[in-house]
């Protein structure tokens, strides 16, 4: 299932394959294998209880697969614990974001790898300044830094979850629905992100329910259905509504609002 | 860097109407008694905010980790309990009040290990520590104060340094350097981060566990040296000292700006109102009003400090009152 979009030769980023996991009888991941490269911005789409959440899971180091392997720059792990898949490049950005709402902006790029002088006081201008120079590469505007991350509209709080993951050496940026519950000056504002990490050379993967967001920005995007990859399509080379189908499972009937299950070896 | 005006308002007002109102109740007092400003008095009145303010230093680390610590004011008798032992016993008084200090060091051990490790609710966990500390006291003396100590141990609470009480050159240091955990280092940073969402803090790699320990120890830490001060002032190590100080110490820090939701705290405003409190009391005690009743002032200013500050955090999160 190699991405026909990708046609030079390089070393992915992060490499994963036969990845399987299970919940008791539930099989929620079954033999799933995936290449990621850098700058490539890639949507994982599918229904709830899909396998999305799973995958994602396991990448950042929350659940630990059944089987199969994860590669990241050619380091070879069965499982990542948090720490590991953190140290390792993978950030993944919650759809609480994880903010610390009650401080500043700098407070929160920085949460956890605060710069001290030293190693006792905490270099406060360097937080700053570094912050404004990661936010100004980004693109990311948020008027003053001193605000605290609770007054940030949608879009700014998004922006700052970003800046910080990067800030924690993340070269595989995982977005969890960063668009869920946003208007739509800020959705723009969050692809136009997203678009902007891929020219930055940082891989991107992000899991969204809405097909419009996903082909205004992926490059790439992998279907999945009952814990199963079951499709890895270039954008260019589909179309909403055939990933719609695959997504669902089903044919829609054309000019009809009605669908039918189309029988599939299951 | 750029300056919001929000986050500014919320920061420094509450300090600064802190300070305008001891400024104000000062002047107040001063106009009705002339002793007021007389050296004595305010010297006085310094060496009755040491205690709120010792107290306060490590409530309010503790408080803006979201925790809190029922048991300084039994932590505090329990170590000047043990200096008083380890002095009648014969120990220089280094090591005895290094003696009474390490009990503060390891009560805040235990108080953090049962909260960050068995993750239990830290209200009921220094609840019970409260009680089995103070059962400890009266175990440990038989309920009869221990009394009588060197002229060296007495200066740590009575005796001057310079121009000022001992005691309160005592208080400035743990201020000054609680200031400093709180604003300067990553103690102070995910002690704030702890109040204000935990789970980032954890998600970001940290280990949660160690920076909350490392809080009840500094609070403990700061109410052996509360005991120190009380046993060295009363020349007395007495089982039921420091009764109720939990509540002086909470009155302060919350008072002080501190958010009892967690989060955001202040020292600066801590040390006004632990000077206001003293102020107050010495107002009350000018006027001949019954000590009785400073308990209950005691309980109404928490109360109204408390509505304050909820009002505060609500105005920032942009809702309705």
């Amino acid at each position: 299932m190699e991405p026909d979009c990708k046609t030079e030769v390089r070393r992915p980023i992060l490499s994963i394959s036969g990845l399987g996991k299970s919940f008791g009888n539930i099989q929620a991941l079954k033999d799933v294998s995936l290449d990621i490269y850098d700058g490539e911005i890639l949507a994982l789409v599918g229904d709830n209880g899909a396998g999305k959440s799973t995958l994602i899971k396991i990448l950042s180091g929350v659940f630990r697969p059944d089987y199969g392997q994860i590669s990241i720059a050619g380091r070879v792990f069965r499982h990542l614990t948090p720490i590991q898949s953190l140290k390792n490049g993978i950030t993944t950005v919650y759809q609480d974001l994880a903010l610390v709402d009650c401080r500043d902006v700098p407070c929160n790029v920085f949460l956890g790898r605060e710069p001290t002088r030293a190693g006792f006081f905490i270099d406060k201008k360097r937080m700053a300044s570094e912050t404004e120079s990661l936010l100004s590469k980004l693109n990311i505007s948020i008027p003053s830094l001193a605000s605290n991350a609770g007054v940030l509209s949608g879009g700014q709080r998004q922006g700052l979850a970003v800046a910080r993951a990067i800030n924690q050496g993340g070269r595989v940026i995982i977005l969890d629905e960063p668009t869920a519950a946003m208007g739509v000056r800020e959705t723009e504002q969050v692809l136009e992100l997203i678009g902007n990490l891929g020219r930055q050379g940082y891989a991107v993967i992000f899991i969204s329910h809405n097909l419009h967001h996903v082909f205004s920005v992926a490059e790439r995007i992998c279907v999945m259905r009952n814990g199963e990859l079951i499709a890895d399509l270039c954008a260019r080379d589909t179309d909403p509504d055939q990933v719609m189908e695959m997504i669902a499972g089903v044919r829609q009937k054309q000019g009809m609002g009605r669908t039918e299950v189309v029988n599939e070896a299951l | 860097m750029r300056r919001g005006n929000i986050s500014s308002w919320n920061k420094i007002s509450p300090q600064a109407i802190l300070f305008a109102v001891l400024i104000l109740l000062s002047l107040g007092l001063s106009v009705h008694s002339p002793f007021f400003f007389k050296w004595d008095n305010l010297r006085n009145v310094l060496d009755q905010s040491t205690l709120n303010i010792i107290f306060g230093t490590g409530m309010t680390l503790v408080i803006v980790s979201g925790g809190i610590d029922l048991s300084v004011g039994a932590e505090a008798a329990l170590a000047g309990i043990i200096m008083a032992i380890a002095l009648h016993a014969g120990m220089g008084v280094t090591p005895a009040i290094v003696a009474g200090l390490a009990t503060g060091l390891l009560f805040g051990l235990l108080n953090g290990s049962c909260i960050a490790l068995l993750r239990l609710n830290p209200f009921i966990v220094t609840l019970a520590s409260m009680s089995i500390i103070r059962g400890l006291t009266l175990i440990l003396t038989g309920s009869i104060p221990i009394s009588g100590f060197s002229e060296d141990f007495l200066w740590f609470g009575s005796g001057n340094a310079g121009p000022l009480p001992t005691t309160a050159v005592i208080a400035a240091v743990i201020a000054l350097l609680g200031a400093v955990v709180l604003n300067w280092t990553k103690l102070g940073y995910y002690s704030t981060a702890l109040g204000g969402n935990e789970e980032a803090l954890r998600r970001s790699g940290v280990s949660t566990a160690t920076y909350k320990i490392a809080l009840y120890i500094l609070c403990g830490f700061t109410a052996a040296v509360a005991g120190l001060v009380m046993t060295a002032r009363l020349n007395s190590a007495d089982p039921t000292a420091g009764y109720m100080m939990e509540m002086d110490a909470i009155a302060t820090a919350v008072l002080g700006g501190t958010s009892m939701r967690g989060g955001a705290g202040s020292i600066g405003g801590m040390v006004i109102a632990g000077l206001l409190l003293a102020v107050l009391r010495n107002g009350l005690v000018m006027h001949g009003i019954a000590s009785y009743y400073q308990q209950l002032l005691t309980g109404l200013i928490i109360l109204i400090a408390i509505f304050a500050s909820e009002m505060r955090s609500r105005s920032r999160d942009g809702l309705s009152i």
